[in-house]
């Protein structure tokens, strides 16, 4: 059984990230992923249940472990040697709970929620945020009976998606996936919660500016998640959805997930300013200029020292930028954000929302098994790969937008397509 | 030798390749056989001494006026509103028709012992002149004489406290002008006729209005009733200006109609071959396309651009007639005609054209896709009387780079226009519905219409409404050598070159269609019968 192992090991990690600084996604050779053989890791235990993928998806996070520039903010909370892969479908080896309750027979098919919170370290009693439902906050993973790991695919005990050999996973992480989705659809739920506890988590009112910035993969969700979110009368519904898109591309499906509009990425800022009917600081050019008013909302689905930027030039004062697309240490002009006090919030993973109607609240994943069957999620799977081709994988998931992609995902399966 | 008139030549195998504008740049391209090639009349002859004609039309006005002097009184109020930036093209050398005329406008002023003159550049909509522009047109002493003081002023159609509502005409068109014009004992309007378009009652009730005034001609429902807006008594454009010029008259404004005609001698000697006949180019003028194209292959376009609009014509006066503004303009129209006009028989299956590198609405600026449209659909097409050149269901092909550049300090709209409309639809009417409003109100097109060089944030609607006939009309366009997702975002097809476009265009008029090239410019009117 085939599996892409990530080692800790500096020259490798060095090798990576000088190669990577050519682009993306081509340090994959040359780095700390290894194609090895190995069995699927034990089940650490009760509870616990082996799950074989069927996709499992190249996500951003995954790139900048990959590249080495992710941050080392999260050196603490990994454990080495892992095998990514957080996005993932896969089928039940045996019967196993679910995360909401029931009993899931063996062949189920299911999504991965891929916190390891206090529930599947077995740690009691758990956490605040646990037992508030909130697991994307729980403080505990670094502890338990598993080793380090904010989540499946970076921890050392729980094996990933990246393997033909299978993972381990606690009930609580088990979601099972609806006959009407495919298995494209589902290797996007993932993401797609992401989108959904970002789009909840924004002050977002009825008639508000809404721009996004950045239509990759979370982007894109973002835009869908919006879209069918407000509709289903679970969240506010904007005047606007705004999406700055580098690509033809992305400006279509952005156009098709429910943007309002759709433009190129050095545009976004004027459409901000005619929407939001405000002046600009910067004279007639525009487009990179501080906006007097500006988006209620800016969903910053890049996480660069530009998109932040970005964001801050096109917020309202007192709005809020949501980062959703994953930063690492940025240098960044902060004036705009102290001058105009600007909400600047991270917006990671998932848990449980409270949308209008649900007292208890309802899980992120539930809500995103919605959205990715309503609006098809899948659609945004561009191409799979084995395992034996995971350099022209990661590299193509490097250069996703540019090679006219969005999602690139390994294709682990051992049964057929769904 | 006397002038020859306007000519239309049959393509043989005889004929020389035919000189293509396309912006910065030109070529010479070969007509299949059997096309044709509609060239303008060559220049009149210009009046040897403007300001005695000009003194002599003050003196003698036409239709129900007074002669200028005797409109002049001491403690009177009085002012001078003149055509803008936009004409004419290219800008004419020095001394500008405008400057004549205001000067002995202004003579005759201070004879009379007149204190109270302001100048009002009649800006409608479009960008505010820079001071440079405005001491081309004025020249420098009546700049320094009236800028310095306060009293040159640009029309400000977003000013509410300089804005007076005249009222509404019978069809509910509402008539809202510059107030200092409208409130002054004598309204004196400079203009220059440069296309038969301009002047009459469009001068004060367009070049002086405001957006509330504007809207009602300038939309799509009226431009493609306008066949065409060149040809006055079939123009809703005009009759709409008519109806609120005559019920400005009617609410007691005095305007003394000043207008204007020049020749078309377009370019100076040394771009001489621009404005002849291919045939008839002599050794030196073969030698200067051939220098100049190559140079111009050398350099950037924004090089170009400058060399282009550094260009001065050479434009001279051919008539001026000044008095009540309908009979002003009927001469002014037939003077337009006697040098513009060329009898045209049949309409064709394609018409094209080679766009230059200028238009009224890129002076000193660029030309943006929105314009290149507008030149060649708004413009070109509808220089017509009778019938377009083009037959219905034909084909345009306009040779135009087309690059996707905006001048952000004179276009901000554009862009936004470009980039957010146009990727929404190319339909007149539905844009209009939908974006217009919010474009025409937007705050910040308005602060830069107001305080800066902008085009109001109405325009690039304004440009694309002017095609609206040609939209209606046309089965295909086909943009030579643009670039091309631009030509696509406007709706057109594009080419690489011109036996592609004509092997596009076979798909909508078959194998073997009719063909007429606009040797334009110098600028000409068809007759088409």
């Amino acid at each position: 059984m085939s599996t892409l192992l990530f080692e800790r090991s500096l020259p490798r990690f060095a090798a990576a990230r000088v190669v990577s600084s050519f682009g993306s996604g081509r340090g994959a050779g040359v780095g700390p992923l290894r194609l090895i053989e190995r069995d699927a890791p034990p089940v650490p235990a009760a509870d616990w249940v082996h799950v074989d993928p069927i996709l499992s998806g190249i996500c951003g996070s995954d790139l900048a472990t990959l590249d080495g520039r992710s941050s080392r903010y999260f050196e603490d909370i990994v454990s080495f040697p892992f095998v990514p892969g957080h996005e993932v479908v896969g089928t039940l080896t045996e019967d196993a709970r679910g995360a909401e309750g029931g009993v899931l027979p063996a062949g189920s098919r299911v999504v991965l929620q891929p916190v390891l919170g206090c529930a599947a370290r077995g740690i009691e009693p758990m956490c605040p945020a646990c037992q508030a439902g909130n697991v994307g906050n729980c403080g505990s993973i670094a502890f338990g009976h598993i080793r380090p790991g904010l989540q499946t695919g970076f921890c050392a005990d729980t094996g990933g998606g990246w393997s033909t050999s299978g993972l381990v996973a606690h009930s609580s992480q088990l979601y099972t996936v609806p006959d009407a989705l495919s298995d494209a659809d589902a290797v996007t739920v993932e993401p797609v919660a992401c989108a959904v506890h970002a789009v909840l988590g924004a002050p977002i009112t009825d008639g508000d500016v809404v721009a996004i910035i950045g239509a990759g993969t979370v982007g894109l969700l973002v835009t869908a998640a919006l879209s069918h979110l407000a509709a289903a009368g679970n969240c506010a519904t904007p005047a606007v959805v705004l999406v700055g898109a580098r690509y033809a591309h992305q400006q279509r499906l952005a156009g098709e997930l429910g943007a309002t509009e759709a433009l190129p990425s050095d545009q976004l800022g004027r459409a901000v300013r005619r929407h939001s009917r405000s002046l600009s600081f910067g004279g007639a050019s525009g487009v990179t200029a501080t906006l007097s008013g500006g988006a209620d909302v800016v969903f910053d689905c890049v996480g660069s020292p530009e998109s932040i930027a970005q964001s801050l030039a096109m917020v309202r004062p007192r709005g809020t930028v949501a980062l959703v697309g994953m930063p690492g240490k940025v240098t960044v002009d902060l004036a705009p954000l102290w001058h105009r006090e600007v909400r600047l919030a991270g917006a990671y993973a998932y848990g449980t929302e409270r949308t209008p109607g649900t007292d208890d609240g309802v899980s992120t994943f539930s809500l995103a098994l919605d959205v990715a069957a309503a609006l098809q999620t899948g659609r945004l799977v561009s191409a799979t790969y084995p395992l034996a081709r995971f350099e022209d994988a990661v590299a193509h998931a490097g250069a996703a937008g540019r090679r006219g992609a969005v999602k690139i995902a390994f294709d682990v399966r051992k049964g057929p397509i769904r | 030798m006397s002038r020859r008139p306007g000519f239309v030549l049959e393509v043989d195998k005889s004929t020389p390749p035919t000189l293509f504008w396309s912006g910065e740049a030109f070529s010479l391209e070969t007509l299949p056989e059997g096309s044709r090639v509609v060239y303008a009349p060559e220049p009149m002859k210009a009046i040897e001494d403007p300001y005695r004609a000009i003194r002599h039309a003050l003196l003698h006005p036409e239709g129900d006026r007074d002669p200028l002097p005797a409109l002049l009184r001491p403690g009177m109020k009085l002012t001078i509103c003149f055509d803008d930036v936009s004409l004419p093209l290219p800008p004419m050398e020095a001394p500008d028709i405008r400057q004549m005329v205001i000067e002995t406008v202004l003579d005759m002023a201070a004879e009379a012992g007149v204190d109270d003159v302001q100048l009002v550049a009649a800006l409608a909509l479009h960008r505010r002149m820079a001071e440079e522009e405005l001491r081309h047109a004025l020249g420098d002493r009546v700049y320094d004489a009236f800028a310095p003081h306060g009293l040159l002023t640009q029309h400000d159609a977003e000013d509410p406290d300089n804005l007076l509502f005249i009222g509404e005409t019978d069809q509910g068109e509402e008539v809202e002008i510059n107030k200092r014009a409208a409130t002054s004992d004598l309204l004196v309007y400079v203009n220059i006729n440069l296309v038969a378009m301009d002047g009459g009652h469009k001068s004060v009730a367009t070049g002086l209005a405001s957006y509330r005034s504007l809207r009602h001609h300038h939309n799509p429902q009226t431009m493609r009733h306008s066949k065409s807006f060149m040809d006055q008594p079939a123009s809703e454009l005009h009759s709409a200006n008519w109806r609120m010029g005559r019920l400005i008259a009617e609410s007691g404004v005095k305007i003394f109609q000043i207008e204007t005609t020049l020749n078309n001698d377009t370019f100076p000697s040394n771009f001489g071959f621009l404005q002849k006949r291919e045939w008839e180019w002599s050794l030196r003028d073969r030698a200067s396309y051939a220098a100049t194209s190559k140079a111009l292959s050398k350099v950037p376009p924004r090089m170009a651009r400058q060399i282009f609009h550094s260009i001065r014509s050479p434009h001279a006066l051919t008539s001026v007639q000044a008095g009540e503004v309908e009979a002003v303009h009927a001469l002014t129209t037939a003077n337009v005609w006697a040098q513009q006009g060329v009898d045209v028989e049949g309409q064709t299956d394609i018409l094209t054209m080679g766009l230059p590198y200028i238009c009224p609405y890129n002076v000193n600026s660029i030309m943006n896709p929105i314009l290149v449209a507008c030149l060649g659909l708004g413009y070109f097409f509808n220089m017509y009387r009778g019938k377009p050149l083009v037959r219905e269901g034909g084909v345009v092909i306009m040779k135009h780079p087309t690059r996707p550049e905006f001048h952000p300090g004179h276009h901000p709209s554009y862009i936004d226009f470009y980039e957010q409309v146009l990727t929404q639809t190319i339909d007149p009417v539905q844009m209009h519905k939908e974006f217009e409003e919010s474009f025409a109100t937007d705050p910040w097109y308005v602060h830069l219409y107001r305080t800066g060089h902008a085009y109001h944030g109405v325009h690039p609607f304004y440009m694309w409404y002017w095609c609206a006939h040609a939209m209606a009309h046309l089965g295909r366009v086909i943009v030579v050598g643009g670039d091309p997702k631009a030509v696509r975002r406007l709706g057109f097809s594009p080419a690489s070159s011109l036996n592609d476009a004509l092997e596009i265009a076979s798909d909508v008029v078959g194998p073997s269609p009719t063909l007429t090239h606009m040797h334009n410019p110098p600028i000409f009117m068809s007759d088409v019968h």
